[in-house]
Protein backbone atom coordinates (compact mmCIF):
# COMPACT_ATOMS: atom_id res chain seq x y z
CA UNK A 1 0.00 0.00 0.00
CA UNK A 2 1.07 3.53 -1.07
CA UNK A 3 0.24 4.49 3.13
CA UNK A 4 3.09 5.51 4.85
CA UNK A 5 4.33 3.33 7.29
CA UNK A 6 4.90 4.21 11.37
CA UNK A 7 8.00 6.28 12.11
CA UNK A 8 10.47 3.30 11.54
CA UNK A 9 13.31 2.95 14.09
CA UNK A 10 16.16 3.45 11.77
CA UNK A 11 15.95 6.73 9.49
CA UNK A 12 18.44 6.38 7.16
CA UNK A 13 19.76 9.96 5.34
CA UNK A 14 21.97 12.20 4.20
CA UNK A 15 24.46 15.05 6.14
CA UNK A 16 25.15 17.59 3.39
CA UNK A 17 27.60 20.07 4.53
CA UNK A 18 27.20 23.50 2.23
CA UNK A 19 30.04 24.32 4.03
CA UNK A 20 32.50 22.05 2.19
CA UNK A 21 30.82 21.52 -0.62
CA UNK A 22 32.75 22.97 -3.52
CA UNK A 23 30.45 21.77 -6.29
CA UNK A 24 32.89 19.33 -7.88
CA UNK A 25 29.89 17.59 -9.29
CA UNK A 26 31.81 14.49 -8.60
CA UNK A 27 28.47 13.09 -6.30
CA UNK A 28 26.70 13.90 -9.86
CA UNK A 29 28.98 11.88 -11.59
CA UNK A 30 29.34 9.11 -9.15
CA UNK A 31 25.54 8.87 -9.06
CA UNK A 32 24.56 8.31 -12.23
CA UNK A 33 27.69 5.76 -13.20
CA UNK A 34 26.19 3.73 -10.36
CA UNK A 35 22.38 3.88 -11.22
CA UNK A 36 23.63 2.78 -15.20
CA UNK A 37 24.47 -0.54 -14.45
CA UNK A 38 22.66 -2.20 -10.67
CA UNK A 39 19.26 -1.31 -9.67
CA UNK A 40 16.02 -1.18 -11.78
CA UNK A 41 16.22 0.41 -15.16
CA UNK A 42 19.57 2.17 -15.89
CA UNK A 43 19.55 6.04 -16.11
CA UNK A 44 18.81 7.10 -19.61
CA UNK A 45 20.18 9.77 -21.66
CA UNK A 46 18.72 11.49 -24.72
CA UNK A 47 20.94 11.88 -27.38
CA UNK A 48 24.04 12.03 -25.91
CA UNK A 49 26.01 12.52 -28.54
CA UNK A 50 23.90 15.03 -30.42
CA UNK A 51 23.15 19.16 -30.75
CA UNK A 52 20.70 18.72 -27.95
CA UNK A 53 21.94 16.11 -25.21
CA UNK A 54 19.64 15.28 -21.89
CA UNK A 55 19.32 12.60 -19.30
CA UNK A 56 18.02 11.90 -16.06
CA UNK A 57 19.77 12.04 -13.22
CA UNK A 58 19.06 11.50 -9.39
CA UNK A 59 21.09 14.17 -7.87
CA UNK A 60 22.08 17.50 -9.17
CA UNK A 61 23.83 20.43 -7.68
CA UNK A 62 22.91 24.33 -7.91
CA UNK A 63 25.18 27.31 -7.35
CA UNK A 64 24.13 30.14 -5.82
CA UNK A 65 25.63 33.80 -4.75
CA UNK A 66 24.08 34.47 -1.51
CA UNK A 67 24.57 37.78 -0.11
CA UNK A 68 24.33 37.90 3.74
CA UNK A 69 23.28 40.14 5.66
CA UNK A 70 26.64 40.94 6.99
CA UNK A 71 29.76 40.44 5.79
CA UNK A 72 31.27 39.30 1.66
CA UNK A 73 28.94 37.56 -0.75
CA UNK A 74 29.54 33.70 -1.38
CA UNK A 75 29.21 31.20 -3.18
CA UNK A 76 27.08 27.79 -1.89
CA UNK A 77 27.16 25.13 -3.92
CA UNK A 78 24.06 23.00 -3.13
CA UNK A 79 23.59 19.05 -4.00
CA UNK A 80 19.73 18.29 -4.77
CA UNK A 81 18.25 15.18 -3.79
CA UNK A 82 15.83 13.06 -2.68
CA UNK A 83 15.40 13.73 1.11
CA UNK A 84 13.41 10.45 2.00
CA UNK A 85 11.04 12.23 3.77
CA UNK A 86 9.26 10.84 7.16
CA UNK A 87 5.68 12.58 5.49
CA UNK A 88 6.62 11.72 2.01
CA UNK A 89 3.60 13.17 -0.64
CA UNK A 90 5.31 11.29 -3.10
CA UNK A 91 4.44 8.15 -1.79
CA UNK A 92 0.25 8.60 -1.26
CA UNK A 93 -0.29 10.45 -4.15
CA UNK A 94 0.85 7.18 -6.52
CA UNK A 95 -2.22 5.29 -7.89
CA UNK A 96 -0.59 1.98 -7.96
CA UNK A 97 1.42 1.37 -5.12
CA UNK A 98 4.91 1.74 -6.97
CA UNK A 99 6.03 4.65 -4.68
CA UNK A 100 6.69 3.42 -1.20
CA UNK A 101 8.51 4.24 1.86
CA UNK A 102 10.26 0.95 3.30
CA UNK A 103 9.36 0.53 7.19
CA UNK A 104 12.35 -1.13 8.25
CA UNK A 105 14.87 2.03 7.68
CA UNK A 106 13.12 4.73 6.00
CA UNK A 107 14.48 4.56 2.41
CA UNK A 108 11.87 5.93 -0.24
CA UNK A 109 11.89 3.91 -3.26
CA UNK A 110 10.04 2.86 -6.68
CA UNK A 111 8.85 -0.62 -7.54
CA UNK A 112 9.40 0.14 -11.23
CA UNK A 113 7.49 -3.18 -12.36
CA UNK A 114 4.25 -1.25 -10.59
CA UNK A 115 4.71 2.11 -12.17
CA UNK A 116 2.77 3.51 -14.95
CA UNK A 117 4.61 6.72 -15.39
CA UNK A 118 2.29 8.96 -13.98
CA UNK A 119 4.16 11.59 -13.22
CA UNK A 120 1.96 12.91 -10.18
CA UNK A 121 4.61 11.52 -7.32
CA UNK A 122 6.81 14.20 -9.29
CA UNK A 123 4.66 16.96 -9.13
CA UNK A 124 3.71 16.17 -5.33
CA UNK A 125 7.68 16.44 -4.79
CA UNK A 126 8.65 20.19 -3.97
CA UNK A 127 12.05 19.34 -3.68
CA UNK A 128 12.13 18.22 -8.03
CA UNK A 129 13.89 14.65 -6.90
CA UNK A 130 11.93 12.58 -8.97
CA UNK A 131 12.66 12.12 -12.26
CA UNK A 132 10.87 10.35 -15.14
CA UNK A 133 13.02 8.03 -17.33
CA UNK A 134 11.94 8.96 -21.02
CA UNK A 135 13.30 5.28 -22.13
CA UNK A 136 11.80 3.00 -19.52
CA UNK A 137 8.41 5.40 -19.20
CA UNK A 138 8.94 4.39 -15.09
CA UNK A 139 9.50 7.51 -12.15
CA UNK A 140 13.54 7.11 -10.83
CA UNK A 141 14.85 8.51 -7.66
CA UNK A 142 17.67 8.40 -5.14
CA UNK A 143 17.29 4.90 -3.89
CA UNK A 144 19.93 5.72 -1.36
CA UNK A 145 22.16 3.26 -3.07
CA UNK A 146 19.68 0.40 -1.53
CA UNK A 147 21.97 -1.97 -3.34
CA UNK A 148 25.37 -0.74 -1.61
CA UNK A 149 24.13 0.14 1.43
CA UNK A 150 23.32 -3.44 2.49
CA UNK A 151 25.77 -5.07 0.19
CA UNK A 152 28.36 -8.06 1.65
CA UNK A 153 30.06 -8.70 -1.55
CA UNK A 154 31.61 -5.11 -1.07
CA UNK A 155 33.93 -3.97 1.11
CA UNK A 156 32.99 -2.56 3.96
CA UNK A 157 34.11 0.94 3.38
CA UNK A 158 32.36 0.81 0.15
CA UNK A 159 28.98 0.26 1.47
CA UNK A 160 27.67 3.54 1.78
CA UNK A 161 25.82 5.66 -1.43
CA UNK A 162 27.91 5.89 -4.45
CA UNK A 163 27.72 10.19 -4.00
CA UNK A 164 29.19 9.74 -0.39
CA UNK A 165 32.35 7.49 -1.33
CA UNK A 166 33.47 9.48 -3.94
CA UNK A 167 32.89 13.08 -2.39
CA UNK A 168 36.67 14.41 -2.29
CA UNK A 169 36.04 17.06 0.17
CA UNK A 170 33.72 15.10 2.67
CA UNK A 171 30.84 17.19 2.28
CA UNK A 172 28.19 14.25 2.19
CA UNK A 173 27.68 11.79 5.12
CA UNK A 174 25.46 8.72 5.13
CA UNK A 175 23.89 7.41 8.46
CA UNK A 176 20.61 6.41 10.71
CA UNK A 177 19.24 10.13 11.77
CA UNK A 178 17.21 8.08 14.12
CA UNK A 179 19.87 7.41 16.86
CA UNK A 180 20.67 10.58 18.41
CA UNK A 181 24.23 8.96 19.34
CA UNK A 182 25.15 8.45 15.21
CA UNK A 183 27.86 10.20 14.01
CA UNK A 184 25.11 12.31 11.39
CA UNK A 185 23.16 12.56 14.15
CA UNK A 186 26.12 14.75 16.20
CA UNK A 187 27.07 16.45 13.44
CA UNK A 188 23.63 18.11 12.90
CA UNK A 189 23.04 18.87 16.90
CA UNK A 190 26.66 20.36 16.64
CA UNK A 191 26.25 22.52 13.28
CA UNK A 192 22.75 22.86 13.31
CA UNK A 193 21.76 20.99 10.37
CA UNK A 194 17.52 22.00 9.11
CA UNK A 195 15.07 21.10 6.99
CA UNK A 196 14.29 22.33 3.41
CA UNK A 197 11.11 23.72 2.81
CA UNK A 198 9.56 22.92 6.38
CA UNK A 199 6.80 24.48 5.70
CA UNK A 200 5.34 22.04 3.71
CA UNK A 201 5.36 19.35 6.43
CA UNK A 202 7.17 16.64 4.64
CA UNK A 203 9.44 16.37 7.38
CA UNK A 204 12.83 15.10 5.37
CA UNK A 205 15.36 12.76 6.48
CA UNK A 206 18.19 14.31 5.05
CA UNK A 207 19.56 17.27 6.84
CA UNK A 208 21.82 20.48 5.16
CA UNK A 209 24.12 21.76 7.29
CA UNK A 210 24.46 25.93 6.92
CA UNK A 211 27.84 27.55 5.29
CA UNK A 212 30.27 28.22 8.90
CA UNK A 213 30.33 32.11 9.71
CA UNK A 214 33.19 34.02 7.05
CA UNK A 215 35.66 36.63 9.09
CA UNK A 216 34.64 40.06 8.62
CA UNK A 217 36.60 41.99 6.07
CA UNK A 218 38.71 44.75 7.52
CA UNK A 219 38.68 47.25 5.04
CA UNK A 220 36.18 48.58 2.07
CA UNK A 221 38.67 47.45 -0.18
CA UNK A 222 41.22 44.84 -0.22
CA UNK A 223 43.38 47.05 -2.60
CA UNK A 224 43.74 50.05 -0.61
CA UNK A 225 46.80 48.75 1.54
CA UNK A 226 48.26 48.49 -2.04
CA UNK A 227 47.36 51.82 -3.20
CA UNK A 228 48.58 53.93 -0.24
CA UNK A 229 52.14 54.60 -1.32
CA UNK A 230 55.01 55.31 0.32
CA UNK A 231 57.93 56.58 -1.58
CA UNK A 232 61.03 56.98 0.00
CA UNK A 233 65.23 56.80 -0.98
CA UNK A 234 66.19 57.55 -4.40
CA UNK A 235 62.39 56.45 -5.38
CA UNK A 236 61.37 59.10 -3.10
CA UNK A 237 63.84 61.71 -4.25
CA UNK A 238 62.44 60.81 -7.64
CA UNK A 239 58.87 61.24 -6.90
CA UNK A 240 59.33 64.52 -5.54
CA UNK A 241 61.43 66.09 -8.05
CA UNK A 242 58.90 64.97 -10.79
CA UNK A 243 56.26 66.59 -8.82
CA UNK A 244 58.10 69.42 -8.91
CA UNK A 245 58.40 69.51 -12.59
CA UNK B 1 2.86 23.06 -15.07
CA UNK B 2 3.05 21.41 -18.87
CA UNK B 3 -0.21 21.18 -19.97
CA UNK B 4 -0.38 17.44 -21.69
CA UNK B 5 -2.73 17.49 -24.46
CA UNK B 6 -4.42 14.15 -23.01
CA UNK B 7 -4.77 15.76 -19.43
CA UNK B 8 -6.67 18.54 -21.09
CA UNK B 9 -8.84 16.41 -23.02
CA UNK B 10 -9.74 14.09 -20.33
CA UNK B 11 -10.53 16.20 -18.02
CA UNK B 12 -12.83 18.59 -20.17
CA UNK B 13 -14.27 15.55 -22.06
CA UNK B 14 -14.64 13.12 -18.61
CA UNK B 15 -16.11 16.47 -17.08
CA UNK B 16 -18.57 17.21 -20.06
CA UNK B 17 -19.51 13.09 -19.82
CA UNK B 18 -20.04 12.65 -16.39
CA UNK B 19 -22.00 16.45 -15.33
CA UNK B 20 -24.28 15.06 -18.64
CA UNK B 21 -24.65 11.77 -17.15
CA UNK B 22 -25.59 13.20 -13.55
CA UNK B 23 -28.26 15.42 -14.89
CA UNK B 24 -29.53 12.27 -16.47
CA UNK B 25 -29.24 10.20 -13.52
CA UNK B 26 -30.88 12.70 -10.71
CA UNK B 27 -33.69 12.91 -13.09
CA UNK B 28 -33.07 16.77 -13.82
CA UNK B 29 -33.53 16.17 -17.06
CA UNK B 30 -36.31 13.87 -18.24
CA UNK B 31 -35.56 12.83 -22.02
CA UNK B 32 -37.40 9.39 -22.87
CA UNK B 33 -37.15 6.83 -25.75
CA UNK B 34 -34.38 7.57 -28.35
CA UNK B 35 -33.51 11.11 -27.10
CA UNK B 36 -32.56 8.97 -23.79
CA UNK B 37 -31.02 6.80 -25.53
CA UNK B 38 -29.48 9.43 -27.38
CA UNK B 39 -28.16 11.35 -24.58
CA UNK B 40 -26.99 8.31 -22.86
CA UNK B 41 -24.96 7.37 -25.35
CA UNK B 42 -23.48 10.50 -25.28
CA UNK B 43 -22.46 10.82 -22.29
CA UNK B 44 -20.83 7.26 -21.79
CA UNK B 45 -18.69 8.43 -24.79
CA UNK B 46 -18.01 11.46 -23.18
CA UNK B 47 -16.45 10.18 -20.17
CA UNK B 48 -14.79 6.90 -21.92
CA UNK B 49 -13.05 8.91 -24.69
CA UNK B 50 -11.81 11.72 -21.95
CA UNK B 51 -10.73 8.38 -19.41
CA UNK B 52 -9.16 6.82 -22.84
CA UNK B 53 -7.13 9.96 -23.21
CA UNK B 54 -6.07 10.13 -19.85
CA UNK B 55 -3.75 6.76 -20.58
CA UNK B 56 -1.94 8.15 -23.25
CA UNK B 57 0.60 10.47 -21.29
CA UNK B 58 1.52 7.26 -19.12
CA UNK B 59 4.96 5.88 -19.25
CA UNK B 60 3.75 2.30 -19.39
CA UNK B 61 -0.08 2.58 -19.81
CA UNK B 62 0.03 -1.57 -20.13
CA UNK B 63 -0.12 -1.70 -16.31
CA UNK B 64 -3.00 0.77 -16.04
CA UNK B 65 -5.41 -1.55 -14.07
CA UNK B 66 -2.96 -1.64 -11.50
CA UNK B 67 -4.01 2.15 -10.77
CA UNK B 68 -7.19 0.68 -8.96
CA UNK B 69 -5.05 -0.60 -6.36
CA UNK B 70 -4.43 2.56 -3.85
CA UNK B 71 -7.77 3.88 -3.28
CA UNK B 72 -7.23 3.98 0.44
CA UNK B 73 -4.92 6.92 -0.30
CA UNK B 74 -4.18 8.19 -3.90
CA UNK B 75 -7.14 10.62 -5.36
CA UNK B 76 -6.00 9.20 -8.75
CA UNK B 77 -6.61 5.68 -7.66
CA UNK B 78 -10.14 6.80 -6.35
CA UNK B 79 -10.84 8.89 -8.94
CA UNK B 80 -10.70 5.18 -11.03
CA UNK B 81 -12.96 3.21 -8.90
CA UNK B 82 -15.58 5.95 -8.74
CA UNK B 83 -15.80 6.52 -12.77
CA UNK B 84 -16.39 2.89 -12.96
CA UNK B 85 -18.97 2.63 -10.61
CA UNK B 86 -20.79 5.19 -11.74
CA UNK B 87 -20.84 4.33 -15.42
CA UNK B 88 -21.74 0.40 -13.76
CA UNK B 89 -24.71 2.20 -11.61
CA UNK B 90 -25.63 4.56 -14.55
CA UNK B 91 -26.56 1.68 -16.94
CA UNK B 92 -29.52 0.24 -15.50
CA UNK B 93 -30.79 4.23 -15.35
CA UNK B 94 -29.84 4.63 -18.69
CA UNK B 95 -31.50 1.10 -20.06
CA UNK B 96 -34.93 1.71 -18.06
CA UNK B 97 -35.37 5.61 -19.13
CA UNK B 98 -34.54 4.54 -22.96
CA UNK B 99 -36.74 1.25 -23.23
CA UNK B 100 -38.68 1.06 -20.07
CA UNK B 101 -42.46 1.88 -19.95
CA UNK B 102 -42.53 5.85 -19.94
CA UNK B 103 -42.97 6.83 -16.00
CA UNK B 104 -40.83 3.19 -15.24
CA UNK B 105 -37.27 4.97 -15.52
CA UNK B 106 -34.85 4.52 -12.35
CA UNK B 107 -33.90 8.10 -13.00
CA UNK B 108 -34.58 10.54 -9.75
CA UNK B 109 -35.19 7.37 -7.81
CA UNK B 110 -32.90 5.92 -5.02
CA UNK B 111 -30.94 3.80 -7.63
CA UNK B 112 -30.76 6.90 -9.98
CA UNK B 113 -29.43 9.58 -7.45
CA UNK B 114 -27.17 7.04 -6.07
CA UNK B 115 -25.57 7.01 -9.48
CA UNK B 116 -25.81 10.14 -9.84
CA UNK B 117 -23.76 10.94 -6.38
CA UNK B 118 -21.24 8.62 -8.08
CA UNK B 119 -21.18 10.46 -11.06
CA UNK B 120 -20.34 13.94 -8.33
CA UNK B 121 -17.63 11.68 -6.39
CA UNK B 122 -15.71 11.05 -9.74
CA UNK B 123 -15.83 14.55 -10.80
CA UNK B 124 -14.74 15.95 -7.33
CA UNK B 125 -11.89 12.71 -7.25
CA UNK B 126 -10.45 14.28 -10.66
CA UNK B 127 -10.11 18.05 -9.16
CA UNK B 128 -8.83 16.83 -5.70
CA UNK B 129 -5.60 15.06 -7.83
CA UNK B 130 -4.75 18.82 -8.55
CA UNK B 131 -5.95 20.83 -5.22
CA UNK B 132 -4.12 18.01 -3.32
CA UNK B 133 -0.90 19.35 -4.15
CA UNK B 134 0.75 21.53 -1.50
CA UNK B 135 3.89 21.64 -4.25
CA UNK B 136 1.47 23.65 -6.64
CA UNK B 137 -0.05 26.69 -4.41
CA UNK B 138 -2.25 27.89 -7.27
CA UNK B 139 -4.22 24.27 -6.99
CA UNK B 140 -4.06 23.85 -3.62
CA UNK B 141 -7.39 25.88 -2.52
CA UNK B 142 -11.29 25.31 -2.81
CA UNK B 143 -11.95 27.10 -5.92
CA UNK B 144 -10.11 23.87 -7.98
CA UNK B 145 -12.75 21.15 -7.22
CA UNK B 146 -15.70 24.32 -7.39
CA UNK B 147 -14.23 25.05 -10.79
CA UNK B 148 -14.39 21.42 -11.87
CA UNK B 149 -18.05 21.11 -10.47
CA UNK B 150 -19.37 23.73 -11.93
CA UNK B 151 -17.84 23.22 -15.74
CA UNK B 152 -18.80 19.62 -15.40
CA UNK B 153 -22.20 20.52 -14.60
CA UNK B 154 -22.69 23.35 -16.70
CA UNK B 155 -21.76 21.72 -19.70
CA UNK B 156 -24.28 18.57 -18.70
CA UNK B 157 -27.01 21.02 -18.17
CA UNK B 158 -26.33 22.24 -21.54
CA UNK B 159 -26.04 19.19 -23.17
CA UNK B 160 -29.23 17.76 -21.60
CA UNK B 161 -31.25 20.97 -22.76
CA UNK B 162 -31.84 22.40 -19.76
CA UNK B 163 -32.50 25.87 -21.73
CA UNK B 164 -33.25 28.69 -18.94
CA UNK B 165 -31.38 26.66 -16.15
CA UNK B 166 -28.36 26.09 -18.44
CA UNK B 167 -28.15 29.63 -19.18
CA UNK B 168 -28.05 30.85 -15.69
CA UNK B 169 -25.47 27.56 -15.09
CA UNK B 170 -23.26 29.36 -17.98
CA UNK B 171 -23.31 33.05 -16.08
CA UNK B 172 -22.50 31.51 -12.60
CA UNK B 173 -19.47 29.17 -14.33
CA UNK B 174 -18.29 32.80 -15.96
CA UNK B 175 -18.06 34.39 -11.60
CA UNK B 176 -16.39 31.39 -10.73
CA UNK B 177 -13.86 31.35 -13.59
CA UNK B 178 -13.22 35.19 -12.84
CA UNK B 179 -12.90 33.80 -8.89
CA UNK B 180 -10.60 31.38 -9.90
CA UNK B 181 -8.09 33.53 -12.30
CA UNK B 182 -8.42 35.99 -9.88
CA UNK B 183 -7.58 34.29 -6.25
CA UNK B 184 -5.38 32.13 -8.43
CA UNK B 185 -2.71 34.94 -8.95
CA UNK B 186 -2.46 35.46 -5.79
CA UNK B 187 -1.49 32.23 -4.52
CA UNK B 188 2.29 31.70 -5.36
CA UNK B 189 2.88 34.45 -3.43
CA UNK B 190 0.46 33.92 -0.34
CA UNK B 191 2.06 30.30 0.00
CA UNK B 192 4.92 32.42 1.65
CA UNK B 193 7.73 29.85 -0.31
CA UNK B 194 10.96 31.37 -1.78
CA UNK B 195 14.59 30.43 -2.37
CA UNK B 196 15.40 31.30 1.21
CA UNK B 197 12.96 28.04 2.90
CA UNK B 198 14.42 26.32 -0.24
CA UNK B 199 17.93 26.35 0.51
CA UNK B 200 17.61 27.65 4.41
CA UNK B 201 20.15 29.77 3.10
CA UNK B 202 20.17 33.33 4.89
CA UNK B 203 20.38 36.93 3.10
CA UNK B 204 19.83 37.12 -0.43
CA UNK B 205 20.41 34.62 -2.98
CA UNK B 206 20.92 34.39 -7.16
CA UNK B 207 21.25 31.23 -9.24
CA UNK B 208 25.23 31.75 -10.02
CA UNK B 209 25.30 29.05 -12.46
CA UNK B 210 22.88 26.10 -13.47
CA UNK B 211 23.00 22.56 -12.17
CA UNK B 212 22.65 21.34 -15.51
CA UNK B 213 22.95 23.31 -19.22
CA UNK B 214 20.80 21.06 -20.90
CA UNK B 215 16.77 20.26 -20.96
CA UNK B 216 15.39 17.84 -17.79
CA UNK B 217 12.44 16.60 -16.63
CA UNK B 218 11.86 18.92 -14.19
CA UNK B 219 12.20 21.90 -16.13
CA UNK B 220 10.01 20.67 -19.29
CA UNK B 221 7.26 19.03 -16.96
CA UNK B 222 6.88 21.69 -13.97
CA UNK B 223 8.52 24.94 -14.83
CA UNK B 224 6.95 25.05 -18.08
CA UNK B 225 6.04 28.71 -19.17
CA UNK B 226 4.76 28.60 -22.70
CA UNK B 227 1.68 31.49 -23.74
CA UNK B 228 1.71 32.88 -20.33
CA UNK B 229 2.64 36.19 -22.53
CA UNK B 230 -0.84 35.84 -23.94
CA UNK B 231 -2.29 34.79 -20.57
CA UNK B 232 -4.90 37.54 -20.39
CA UNK B 233 -6.39 37.81 -23.77
CA UNK B 234 -6.88 33.87 -23.21
CA UNK B 235 -8.81 34.28 -20.06
CA UNK B 236 -11.18 36.42 -21.59
CA UNK B 237 -11.52 34.49 -24.66
CA UNK B 238 -12.21 31.67 -22.24
CA UNK B 239 -14.69 33.32 -19.92
CA UNK B 240 -16.69 35.15 -23.23
CA UNK B 241 -16.55 30.99 -25.18
CA UNK B 242 -17.31 28.82 -22.11
CA UNK B 243 -19.68 31.38 -20.16
CA UNK B 244 -21.65 34.48 -21.41
CA UNK B 245 -21.96 32.80 -25.63
CA UNK B 246 -23.37 30.00 -24.59
CA UNK B 247 -25.62 31.91 -22.50
CA UNK B 248 -26.38 34.12 -24.80
CA UNK B 249 -27.08 31.39 -27.38
CA UNK B 250 -29.07 29.52 -24.85
CA UNK B 251 -31.52 32.37 -24.18
CA UNK B 252 -31.95 34.07 -27.71
CA UNK B 253 -32.21 30.60 -29.82
CA UNK B 254 -35.43 28.32 -29.86
CA UNK B 255 -34.78 25.13 -27.49
CA UNK B 256 -33.87 22.25 -29.21
CA UNK B 257 -30.64 21.00 -30.96
CA UNK B 258 -30.47 24.38 -32.95
CA UNK B 259 -29.14 25.89 -29.53
CA UNK B 260 -27.29 22.83 -27.25
CA UNK B 261 -25.08 22.48 -30.84
CA UNK B 262 -23.49 25.88 -31.02
CA UNK B 263 -23.62 26.44 -27.44
CA UNK B 264 -21.54 23.34 -26.65
CA UNK B 265 -19.54 23.64 -28.99
CA UNK B 266 -18.25 26.95 -28.16
CA UNK B 267 -18.59 25.87 -24.13
CA UNK B 268 -16.28 23.14 -24.90
CA UNK B 269 -13.91 24.97 -26.65
CA UNK B 270 -14.06 27.58 -23.42
CA UNK B 271 -13.37 24.95 -21.21
CA UNK B 272 -10.41 24.10 -22.99
CA UNK B 273 -8.85 27.17 -23.23
CA UNK B 274 -9.84 27.03 -19.48
CA UNK B 275 -7.91 23.82 -18.65
CA UNK B 276 -4.76 24.65 -20.75
CA UNK B 277 -4.53 27.98 -18.93
CA UNK B 278 -5.26 25.47 -15.76
CA UNK B 279 -2.13 23.90 -16.13
CA UNK B 280 0.63 26.56 -18.23
CA UNK B 281 -0.34 29.37 -15.40
CA UNK B 282 0.18 26.99 -12.54
CA UNK B 283 3.72 27.46 -10.95
CA UNK B 284 5.70 24.48 -8.96
CA UNK B 285 7.40 25.69 -5.97
CA UNK B 286 10.80 23.57 -6.90
CA UNK B 287 11.33 26.53 -9.54
CA UNK B 288 12.56 28.54 -6.62
CA UNK B 289 15.55 26.40 -7.26
CA UNK B 290 16.30 27.63 -10.79
CA UNK B 291 15.42 31.51 -9.78
CA UNK B 292 13.21 33.81 -10.73
CA UNK B 293 11.32 33.68 -13.89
Amino acid sequence: MTALPPPSAKKLGLVIDLDTCVGCQACVTACKGWNDQGYGAPLSDQNPYGADPSGTFLNRVHSYEVTPDEGAPQIINFPRSCLHCDNAPCVTVCPTGASYKRAEDGIVLVNEDACIGCGLCAWACPYGARELDPAAGVMKKCTLCVDRIYNETLPEEDRQPACVRTCPTGARHFGDLADPDSAVSQLVAARGGYDLMPDLGTRPTNKYLPPRKKDARATASPLAPLLDLQANGFAGWLDRLLEKL
Amino acid sequence: MHPAPSVILFTCLSGAGFGLLFWLDAGLARPEGTAALAQFALAYGLATAGLIASTFHLGNPQRALRAFSQWRTSWLSREGWASVAALAASAPVALSTSFGPPGQSFAGGPLGLAAALLTALTLLSTAMIYAQLKTIPRWHHWTTPLSFLTFAVTGGAILSGAGFIAALLCLALGLVMALTFWQGDRRFAASGSNLNLATGLKGQIRPFAPAHTAQNYILTEMIHQVGRKHAQKLRLIALALASLAPAALLLTLPTGPIAILPAFASHLTGALIQRWLFFAEAEHVVRHYYGPA
